[in-house]
């Protein structure tokens, strides 16, 4: 795996002058995972949301590689495309047969656990030899703060709001890592911007294996988490510190955690700083918050038991 | 000239027969009656490696035509088949695949929209899908659908035109009846469709392009619009200079409309489909009898042939037209609001009377077609016109 000085030589494929937010944990994600590819071409498909509209404003583009934005549900499928008429035009012997170029597909929470689940399924189980990051800030930020199935139990959003009938998302999120190691593919793992290490070097076997390989990075939207912009990194590494974000991999259905830790935080080192959490410290809302917190706990238990029988 | 061997057999079999001898470079398709035995005989094609084609069995009409995108946009050429609630499914793609420029042909086995649920023909799928920016072409026979298989991967590909085009033919009708079929030989069909050299290819990896760009935020989107505009209007020359190639080769006559009896014709049915046989054998009989009876058969819907219309009905005395789908609200079906807006600048106005008829694979016997060219005939010596349009043969 590259060390750190290897990969400050790699070329950066997102270029700078995008209009993401300042803070925005998307393109940190885009910019580890593509160093994980390596030096060999890569073609990137992008889901509808805030990375394709901020990095494409025509007649501009971020993308110093070849990029495709199709809709919203269908980057994986729209990949997956890419990639078989790759195989077509090698078996038509218009590309030479030795030829090595990388797939990958981003697309955010709502892109990946909501509608375009059946599409990522569809690819995975296919096996197309790509890869799918899915980058999760738990919420459709690009339409402003609406909830998805990766949005937090409890979390504030402009579609679960705070009120006397209601505290928030009132479901918990839904196990899209887990969904996805259920199809058996070669390479599933989660990640976070805040473990460039890991990230980059999960990336790196993500793009080598043969066959389809996703990565679930977390990625923080300062606007949405009503979080100042210069904490992104940080509260991305308090989500892995107390449990709420483990880092860990399945490779050929073995699973592993690949950052341990040792003694986790508690979960409220990660809900406080966040305004989006704010109404759980209230003391009505006490037993909401413990609720949560049994959750996160349940959730790491049942995690450490798949670490362990692998 | 190419060699050419009569067969019997159904649409959907000549029509992926046609698709192998097109070599698409990636098919992705999903199963929907009665579109399904395209897909079937050609991932035969693929089992017994007569195809070089990259076959992606989707899990869905959506992400049929997303895999058909990205791999058009890649470079390939990209070929897929559906019908009906698939091509629905299919509606946001539709639009994409044509907006971003991509020559992807389509073959469509015309069958009725839900609900009620209906696997059996009419062009309520179509039509719905009429204004997504793609050309389509109609069959009447299993060989006009083997033709304009070939024919559309020229004309989507030619660099003046580079959209989509859509292949119709009658669900069940036409897919699946055994019809007699002259087939040309491989070598005549990937000499007349040749290579494709895509322009912006993803895969032209020494020069990345962005496929997909945003252009909101008062960027270039209407005159994005307005290029897509120019773009199918090239096409009708495109369309007619390949067709006309296409008919010394292959001996057959390719139009976008095409007449019978239209010379001294006083009255005439324009009709789209299977069904345009059944209303020349008709016509046929009432000719023999002294009518001068006409019949319009419109093979390209989009582009819409308005001039060829407006030409080929001007001066008559009566018009009928048969729509084989519904567009609730409006005034008539969607073949008869382009018809009769074709004729308004013709100096002399023709009546035109509407027909909805085979909805949902309802039959169309012969005396329902007798029945229209009477109402034509009384309208002609005087009688006053239906107001508003009827239903052919509802009970």
């Amino acid at each position: 795996m590259a060390n750190l000085k290897e990969l400050t030589h790699r070329e950066d494929r997102l270029e700078g002058g995008h209009r993401l937010c300042a803070g925005c944990g998307a393109s940190i994600a885009v910019r580890q995972v593509l160093l994980g590819a390596g030096v060999e071409p890569v073609v990137v498909g992008c889901a509808t949301g805030c990375l394709e509209v901020s990095t494409t404003i025509y007649p501009y583009s971020s993308w110093k590689t070849p990029f495709i934005h199709n809709a919203f549900e269908n980057s994986a499928a729209t990949v997956s495309g890419v990639e078989a008429a790759f195989q077509g035009l090698k078996r038509a012997g218009k590309i030479p047969a030795d030829k090595k170029v990388k797939f990958v597909a981003f697309g955010g929470d709502g892109g990946t656990y909501d509608i375009g689940l059946q599409s990522l399924s569809g690819a995975m189980e296919r096996g197309h030899d790509m890869v799918y990051v899915c980058y999760d800030n738990g919420a459709y930020m690009n339409t402003g703060i609406q909830r998805s199935s990766a949005t937090p139990k409890g979390a504030w959003a402009t579609t679960s709001q705070i009120g006397p009938a209601q505290q928030g998302k009132q479901q918990r999120r839904k196990d899209l890592t887990a969904i996805i190691a259920a199809h058996g593919v070669p390479y599933v793992a989660q990640a976070s911007i805040s473990h460039w290490k890991d990230l980059t070097t999960k990336a790196e076997k993500a793009f080598a294996v043969e066959g389809p390989a996703f990565l679930n990075v977390f990625a923080p939207c300062p606007r949405g988490w009503r979080i100042p912009f210069d904490t992104t990194v940080e509260i991305a590494k308090i989500a892995v510190q107390t449990g709420y974000w483990p880092l860990y991999e399945v490779e050929d259905g073995v699973w592993r955690q690949t950052v341990k830790v040792a003694n986790r935080k508690p979960l409220e080192e990660f809900l406080k700083p966040q305004g989006r959490f704010k109404h759980l410290f209230k003391p009505e809302n006490a037993a909401l918050l413990a609720e949560i917190e049994a959750d996160v706990d349940k959730q790491w238990n049942a995690l450490q038991a798949r670490f362990n029988c692998g | 000239m190419p060699t050419q061997k009569t067969i019997a057999a159904t649409g959907n079999t000549v029509v992926a027969e046609a698709m192998r001898q097109c070599a698409p470079d990636v098919m992705a398709a999903y199963p929907i009656t009665p579109q399904t035995t395209i897909v079937e005989e050609f991932a035969a094609f693929v089992a017994k490696g007569r195809v070089h084609t990259e076959y992606i069995t989707v899990e869905s009409e959506h992400s049929a035509m997303s895999a058909c995108v990205g791999a058009s946009a890649a470079g390939a050429r990209v070929m897929t088949a559906t019908s009906s609630q698939g091509l629905a499914l299919m509606w946001e793609e539709l639009h994409i695949a044509a907006g971003m420029r991509l020559p992807i042909v389509m073959a469509n086995a015309n069958r009725a929209l839900s609900a009620p649920i209906n696997i059996h023909c009419d062009h309520g799928d179509i039509m719905g899908a009429r204004d997504t920016g793609w050309i389509a072409l109609f069959a009447e026979t299993a060989q006009e659908a083997y033709d304009n298989t070939i024919m559309s991967v020229r004309i989507a590909e030619n660099e003046s035109v580079l959209l989509p085009v859509m292949s119709c033919l009658d669900g069940f009708i036409t897919t699946h009846s055994i019809d007699r079929v002259q087939v040309m030989d491989d070598e005549s069909v990937a000499g007349f469709v040749g290579e494709y050299t895509p322009a912006n290819a993803l895969l032209d990896l020494e020069n990345p392009v962005t496929h997909g760009s945003f252009a909101g935020l008062g960027g270039p989107y209407f005159e994005f619009k307005k290029a897509q505009r120019e773009a199918i209007e090239r096409s009708r020359k495109v369309i007619n200079d390949v067709g006309a190639e296409f008919s010394e080769l292959s001996g057959r006559p390719f139009g976008m409309i095409e007449t019978w009896g239209m010379e001294d014709a006083e009255v005439a049915i324009v009709v789209i489909g299977s069904t345009a046989g059944n209303v020349r054998h008709v016509a046929r009989g009432l000719r023999d009898a002294g009518a001068k009876v006409g019949v319009v058969k419109v093979r390209c819907f989009r582009p819409f042939p308005f001039a060829e219309i407006a030409e080929a009905l001007a001066g008559l005395k009566a018009v009928a037209v048969l729509d084989r789908a519904e567009s609730f609200g409006a005034e008539g079906g969607p073949l008869f609001l382009e018809v009769r807006s074709a004729l308004y600048d013709n100096a002399e106005r023709v009546p035109v009377i509407d027909y909805i008829y085979g909805l949902g694979g309802s039959d169309v016997k012969l005396e329902l077609i007798e029945s229209v060219y009477k109402d034509l005939s009384d309208i002609a010596a005087g009688v006053e016109a239906p107001a508003g349009l009827v239903y052919l043969g509802s009970r």
